[in-house]
């Protein structure tokens, strides 16, 4: 696993930036952010649907409303964190606890 | 991902917008368009007289019976009745004539029965002869592009635009992360500057009107969350259709509706009218609709003339059909439905009166003004490095931002254009509207791949400024709805429609005048601009 992006060439400008090691990071990201951040945005969402206190249909959608912020947020923060195994780490983590979560609260029909 | 967390903001802000940027600004412009689709529908059916605007003469009572006696003749068979009083109101905005209108119960097999609409004489309640109207996809073909694009499944529509929404909040929020100083910015703008006056420029139409773009964004997205975010109701629910409608029962707390066939009131119309009035005041009631419920007696119920509320809501009293005794009506909505439909009512604008709704407007089109110069941004920035010509990617960057920019509007003129145009007898008159809208786009797309990108703006934008211009003279020759009528009617409607082509042909051609002098600068100019600093310099010299 590619742990981080050649950090100055990156910054310096066009040659460095369109080197393989940099296009395959942004790949990685990019590709993270569709699907592993949707993934753990559509766990969120399920949990917060659980957990609010509201009637089941009533909390679903509250949460469905509210999931488009999550999933801003999930995005901000994989292209924000500097190393990749970290990003992989924190996705995967997160989306299992709050598997386990649902899982627990009986959510899955 | 970069040194800094501004930075990589930066980075998500500038690709998150490239990429989002031409659906984007399609989106902006036809859905700006749509916060005035009845009046673009009026103007593209010229074949619709001016509104007589008549209240009832004669005799109410007897009015309305005749046109149940009508409804018992034409829809026997129907789920509903409804008899619209002649009035003005914002849904759909202008004048609504004395009309009759019913839904037949739906065949089997079918979910819906066909609709009917009659207008009658607010004389003698007989009907007119319908108005042949030319077939148009309207303001509402334009609109509905905003949401679902065109030329492909509905489906694969609405989340290409959701994902390209979804990409516009991340832009907006990122914008507002890597903006330091987003106060002082705001009254910073430093003109014939070039690549600063293009980034002051995104700045100040982005901060301007952010609580909008935040609200439209967001709004937009909730349109359509049951499909973009269906993991939930999948997992709760189920995924197949009866799962879905499962949960939207549970939701509104309303169980299917199992609809009878109206048959004619016994109660006495009038006095239920009177009641209404007595509560609303003259000339407040919108319609008369009845309709008969399985389990649940037949109902009548009174509508008031929709008012500015935010959300809209349909003020009605209720009375049972037999004999006239009140009834209550639905009851009120749970909070998650209310602030969903607060989010959509926002989004909509149906509430917005005439001032309102030209602010909504001129966000939608700062909206496009927003994206528009982010996207030149992008590339005048990468010109010089990539010499321009040389680099297939960047041309084709450049040739799709001025088909986007300048070529899209114009293809929207150009649907104008096709409406007056196109033979009346042409089959698939209205889906040809659009094709004439996709091709000026796509000549515009060749034209910029062809030639330089710097003439071919200018060029551009003079066409798409003349395709404007010339739009009421247009209307002036094939219709009677031109300026000269419709203003000397005082029918602000229609005449502002022509009088907003004229004011966006003026603002093409400044647009044209301005990005000439900065961009094609004169033979004489261009060696003064750079004779400039050598006589600066050798002024300071001399001291």
């Amino acid at each position: 696993m590619q742990n981080s992006i050649p950090q100055r060439s990156a910054a310096a400008g066009t040659t460095a930036s369109s080197g393989i090691r940099y296009r395959l990071a942004v790949t990685a990201r990019v590709l993270l952010a569709l699907v592993g951040g949707y993934i753990l945005t559509s766990a969120i969402l399920i949990l917060l649907a659980l957990i609010w206190p509201l009637p089941k249909a009533q909390a679903l959608a509250a949460s469905t409303m509210l999931s488009f912020l999550v999933y801003v947020a999930v995005v901000i923060w994989i292209f924000s964190v500097r190393r990749l195994r970290n990003v992989c780490a924190g996705l995967l983590i997160s989306t299992l606890l709050c598997a386990g979560l649902i899982w627990l609260l009986g959510g899955i029909a | 991902m970069k040194e800094s967390f501004r930075q990589s903001m930066a980075w998500l802000h500038t690709w998150t917008g490239l990429i989002a940027g031409w659906i984007l600004f399609f989106v902006f412009v036809t859905g700006t368009s749509g916060y005035f689709d009845d009046e673009i529908t009026r103007w593209m059916e010229p074949e619709r007289p001016l509104p007589l605007q008549q209240s009832l003469s004669g005799d109410r009572e007897q009015l309305i019976n005749t046109a149940l006696d009508r409804l018992q003749k034409v829809a026997p068979e129907a789920q509903n009745w409804v008899v619209t009083l002649p009035h003005a109101s914002l849904t759909p905005r202008g004048w609504h004539d004395f009309t009759l209108g019913w839904q037949d119960l739906p065949k089997r097999g079918q979910a819906f029965g066909l609709r009917g609409r009659e207008t009658l004489s607010t004389e003698t309640a007989a009907p007119l002869p319908p108005v042949e109207v030319r077939q148009t996809g309207g303001g509402m073909q334009l609109y509905r592009m905003h949401y679902a694009l065109s030329y492909m499944p509905y489906p694969v529509g609405i989340r290409l635009v959701g994902l390209c929404t979804l990409l516009m909040l991340l832009a907006l929020i990122t914008g507002v992360v890597i903006h330091k100083k987003i106060f002082k910015d705001f009254f910073t703008f430093r003109p014939n500057k070039n690549r600063r006056s293009w980034l002051d420029a995104h700045n100040l139409c982005g901060v301007m009107a952010l609580p909008f773009f935040l609200m439209i964004t967001y709004s937009g997205l909730v349109f359509f969350a049951a499909q973009y975010m269906p993991a939930g109701i999948a997992t709760l629910y189920g995924t197949d259709r009866p799962a879905a409608r499962a949960f939207f029962d549970e939701l509104t707390e309303r169980e299917g509706d199992v609809y009878l066939a109206v048959t004619r009131p016994a109660a006495n119309i009038e006095t239920l009218l009177s009641t209404a009035e007595e509560r609303w005041g003259e000339g407040q009631v919108a319609s008369i609709r009845v309709e008969h419920l399985q389990g649940q007696p037949q109902h009548v119920d009174i509508e008031r003339v929709a008012g500015d509320k935010v959300r809209y809501e349909r003020q009605i009293l209720r009375f049972d059909a037999a004999d006239g005794t009140p009834l209550p009506s639905d009851p009120p909505l749970n909070a998650t439905i209310l602030t969903n439909e607060t989010l959509r009512a926002l989004h909509e604008g149906i509430f917005a009166g005439p001032w309102l709704r030209w602010l909504y407007f001129f966000s939608g089109l700062l909206g496009c003004a927003m994206i528009g110069t982010g996207m030149v941004l992008w590339s005048v920035k990468r010109r010089k490095r990539n010499h321009s010509d040389s680099n297939l990617g960047h041309r084709l960057v450049e040739a799709l931002n001025l088909a986007t920019i300048v070529g899209l509007p114009a293809g929207v003129a150009g649907y104008f254009w096709a409406n007056r145009l196109l033979p009346l007898d042409m089959a698939d008159r209205s889906a040809w509207e659009v094709h004439c809208l996709f091709l000026i786009f796509g000549e515009a797309l060749l034209y910029g791949l062809l030639r330089d990108t710097r003439r071919a703006w200018v060029e551009l934008l003079f066409f798409a400024s003349a395709a404007f211009t010339l739009l009421p003279l247009l209307n002036l020759l094939t219709t009677d709805i031109h300026l000269g009528n419709t203003l000397a009617r005082g029918d602000w409607a229609l005449a502002g429609v022509d009088l907003t082509f004229l004011g966006l042909g003026a603002l093409f051609a400044y647009m044209g005048i301005k990005v000439r002098r900065r961009w094609l600068p004169s033979p004489q100019k261009a060696t003064a601009v750079e004779q400039q600093p050598r006589v600066a310099a050798a002024a300071r010299e001399a001291h």
